[in-house]
């Protein structure tokens, strides 16, 4: 709105404030909303995988945004939290593919060992186990699951065990 | 034929359409109604409820009227057995989750869901599932919200979005979860956020004030004209028992469209305040009581008979209220031309009168409000423009929004939801005004915003310099104005003025001016003007419908002189315990809403209204009240018979005016030597007696001169 608003004094960090200004760049002038997606994924990447209301006010003011349209962004796609989670989030999917190649038993056997439901956190703050609702685009490596970003495909409750046991 | 027209058939008849139109655009010019809930005209198109599909021919399934462009020999049909299948299945699915509680919804009676689910919904639900429910939130004192009402048609965030300007109400969440709501915490706070209540098909987002008040359909709808700033914004007063119960707009596309903003359909909350006064009062030994109107009234006669006898009727003076309706103007103005005094005056803020003899016989727009938004560039001097008219800002944002390149000179940065071309906020608003008078006038280089602002005057077709509030309450009011009036000529723009008051325009035609008599002309005698008269200690004060230590521009002084002086007649609404402490008698009057008269606006419109409501108590209107102070001072002709009369008896004398703002003074080159002083900037909720004591409006989020959330941008 004014030429006054580009220094910018905010909280976000110089690496955020690139990340945006990146994501910015491939969109037109003054379609910055576009960039939102990108914009608070590295927002959420800097905060343990959550936002929180700091840091939508900032990309919302960083962008020259009405707050709002952050907040709608941010409890629109699934792939945001607004709430703290723990550290890793996993997310077993569970559509028609993943379903009929045993997925519930993955699930079931996360949510005993891990002493938690889907939707919840471990109270160590290390697990999260995300409610999943789109299928993962995976179906020729049925079951599977995603932890931080990366898939593991044909599981087995062992190779659960396993990929568990290996993270920090 | 021409190329813009396709033909199309609606219903079986033959009809021309533009081409681009959506088919709900032409079947609604064809007045033949196709339902609808998120389809708004003055919206962009969302097409999310899927109300409005229609059958077209070929299509392969119905199709959205409100998105859905028409197409040469398109043949569509809005009540085929396909279309209203279509239409009926959509209203179930939006019945789904809408709670069964229209005999407690506000809306009930008044609703496009009720009405429509009539016409389109079934008697018994197939669906036995549980109904979702959404928590409510508070977005602040003026809209109550029902979220569980709610059928996510999206009008209230596109609203925001697009006319507000500033989007604070979006769509959180998503599928089933998905809801209305503000930003965390956050209260929706535009001047123009009441208007999301009237786009609202549901109950979902009502009037707070107004809620479990009444029942639509038991109220009584009667016309008004909004007093509290000059637009003239054309109202609709809904009226229970004689009780204004809320304000709604009415729509004139030239005025207001179908708009109001927050301070139009909230004041009336203040109407009937606890120190409403409902009988005449007069003071003795500092002992207020009630009293009749026969004593009120000889107590006041006498006690201007003896002034002016005995002191002269020069030592009586006359402030009204720039809100006043043309009749009470005129009467007052008669009523002082008769006692012999021409201390009289409506310019309760303005602080320099110098060059009062160039003014023109009315602060004119200059132009018509609709015109603002065709304006190519305009330059705003000394204007809070969406505090003081909020309705004008809407205008000219429009006009922005679309290209124009409106620039601002300013005490200080205020918040605009629009592209501004340039923005010079100074504490010597005169100084930075002859700079840009000599960029304009030498061609001087000139680097930044002053080169920008003049670059888009000169560019602009239709140009304009605005002269808002703070340029006329300036104490360097007379250079503004000359510079500004010569910065117009130079620029070839326009010179238009937003008159200070919400009938200010009719003040100065009625001649309550200390210079001049009605409709411009000269006075013999020329009085005093206001903080002249708060200044000279006079020995009597006629107030009419004002709080001088609140409206004036030095209350202080105000206080001083009026606790002073032998006789304060106060012809008003309310008895603050201030007023008590300075008035001797209180004439009761009724408000805008309870009393005839007509409003000029900015234009130079006059609009007539009846009153809306009952009077309180022994109050009565203030025209009536100065005809009969004119009979018993034994003035001549004090016996009108109706408001009417004396409106018509002003029109004629005032004939033909043209309104001209041309400026002939010469005070252009003189040294801005007090151009740093400030002029008074009244928060949008403080600015005349009604809106100060509406309840509602004081517990918003006001955007006060101290307000942080002006300055950042």
């Amino acid at each position: 709105m004014d030429a006054d608003n580009k220094t910018y004094d905010g909280n976000l960090s110089a690496h955020m404030c690139a990340e945006i200004d990146r994501w910015a760049a491939k969109f037109p002038e003054g379609k910055q909303r576009s960039a939102l997606i990108g914009s608070l994924l590295a927002a959420q990447h800097e905060n343990n995988g959550f936002l929180n209301d700091e840091l939508m006010t900032a990309v919302a003011d960083y962008l020259d945004l009405p707050v709002v349209q952050v907040y709608e962004v941010a409890t629109f796609y699934s792939m945001f939290e607004t709430k703290p989670v723990g550290r890793h989030s996993i997310s077993v999917c569970t559509n028609i593919s993943c379903m009929l190649n045993g997925c519930d038993r993955i699930v079931d056997h996360l949510e005993r060992k891990l002493g938690i439901k889907t939707g919840e956190s471990t109270a160590d703050g290390k697990f999260y186990l995300k409610q999943e609702e789109e299928c993962l685009a995976a179906c020729d490596g049925a079951p599977m699951m995603m932890i931080d970003h990366v898939y593991y495909e044909n599981l087995t409750v062992q190779e659960v065990d396993s990929i568990l046991d290996g993270l920090e | 034929m021409s190329e813009d027209f396709v033909n199309i058939e609606i219903d079986g008849v033959p009809t021309k359409a533009r081409r681009g139109q959506m088919i709900i655009e032409v079947t609604d010019e064809q007045r033949i109604y196709v339902p609808r809930f998120c389809y708004h005209e003055k919206l962009t198109v969302a097409a999310n409820c899927r109300m409005c599909l229609v059958e077209v021919e070929n299509a392969p399934k119905p199709l959205v009227a409100c998105a859905t462009p028409v197409a040469d020999g398109m043949k569509v049909f809005t009540r085929s057995k396909y279309a209203q299948g279509a239409q009926k299945a959509t209203m179930e699915f939006l019945l789904i989750n809408h709670p069964l509680d229209c005999p407690i919804c506000d809306q009930g009676g008044e609703c496009e869901l009720q009405d429509l689910a009539m016409g389109y919904g079934k008697d018994a639900s197939r669906y036995t599932e549980r109904k979702r429910v959404v928590k409510d939130k508070n977005i602040g004192p003026l809209i109550s919200t029902d979220m569980t009402r709610c059928i996510h048609c999206t009008r209230c965030t596109r609203f925001t979005e697009e006319i507000a300007g500033f989007q604070e109400l979006g769509t959180i969440g998503r599928g089933e979860t998905m809801q209305i709501s503000t930003y965390i915490g956050k209260t929706v706070d535009h001047e123009l956020s009441g208007n999301v209540i009237d786009l609202c098909p549901v109950g979902a987002l009502n009037n707070k004030p107004f809620r479990f008040r009444a029942r639509s359909w038991e109220m009584r709808q009667v016309p008004m004209v909004s007093p509290h700033d000059c637009t003239g914004t054309n109202l609709f007063g809904h009226v229970l028992r004689g009780k204004l119960l809320r304000v709604v707009p009415r729509m004139n596309e030239e005025i207001n469209e179908i708009w109001i903003s927050d301070r139009d359909r909230y004041a009336c909350y203040g109407i009937y305040a606890g120190d409403r006064v409902k009988q005449p009062m007069v003071k003795t030994k500092g002992e207020w009581r009630e009293t009749s109107w026969e004593d009120a009234l000889a107590r006041v006669v006498a006690g201007l008979k003896k002034i002016s006898t005995e002191k002269g009727a020069g030592q009586i003076g006359m402030l009204a209220s720039p809100n006043s309706t043309l009749e009470e103007f005129h009467l007052l103005s008669r009523l002082a031309n008769g006692l012999g005094t021409k201390n009289i005056d409506h310019r309760l803020r303005q602080t320099d009168f110098s060059d009062q003899n160039a003014d023109p016989v009315f602060p004119w727009l200059g132009t018509e409000i609709a015109s603002l938004e065709k304006l190519d560039a305009a330059l705003v001097v000394g204007s809070n423009l969406r505090n003081e008219v909020p309705m004008m800002a809407h205008r000219i944002r429009k006009a922005a929004v679309g290209g124009a390149s409106i620039s601002f000179l300013n005490p200080r940065k205020y918040r605009y939801l629009f592209p501004v071309t340039g923005y010079l906020a100074t504490d010597d608003m005169p100084g930075e005004l002859a700079a840009l008078v000599a960029v304009a006038e030498k061609g001087k280089s000139a680097k930044g915003d002053h080169r920008k602002i003049i670059d888009s005057l000169n560019d602009g077709a239709a140009g304009m310099i605005l002269l808002g509030h703070l340029a006329q309450r300036h104490p360097a009011w007379a250079v503004i104005r000359a510079l500004a009036a010569k910065l117009a000529g130079l620029t070839n723009a326009s010179l238009g003025y937003i008159p200070d008051g919400g009938n200010a325009v009719a003040g100065c035609l009625a001649g309550v001016l200390p210079h001049r008599d009605a409709g411009g002309k000269s006075t013999s005698a020329e009085g005093l003007d206001v903080p002249a008269m708060l200044a000279s200690n006079m020995s009597a004060y006629l107030l009419l419908g004002c709080e001088p230590e609140l409206d004036c521009a030095n209350g202080d002084t105000a206080l001083r002189s009026l606790a002073a002086a032998d006789l304060v007649v106060a012809i008003g609404s309310y008895a603050s315990d201030t007023l008590k402490e300075y008035a001797d008698v209180i004439l009761p009057i009724g408000s805008y809403a309870e009393s005839s008269g007509t409003y000029v606006n900015a234009e130079g419109r006059w609009q007539s209204v009846a009153g809306a409501a009952a009077l309180i108590g022994q109050s009565r209107p203030a025209w009536k009240v100065l005809r009969v102070l004119g009979n018993l001072l034994g003035l001549e002709g004090f016996d009108y018979q109706d408001s009417q009369q004396v409106r018509d008896e002003l029109a004629e004398a005032l004939a033909e005016h043209t309104p001209d703002n041309a400026y002939h003074g010469d005070r252009a080159n003189t040294e801005a030597a007090n151009g740093s002083g400030e002029a008074e900037d009244v928060p949008m909720y403080l600015t005349d007696a009604i809106v100060r004591r509406s309840q509602p409006l004081q517990e918003t989020e006001q955007e006060s001169p101290a307000s942080p959330a002006i300055a950042s941008f």
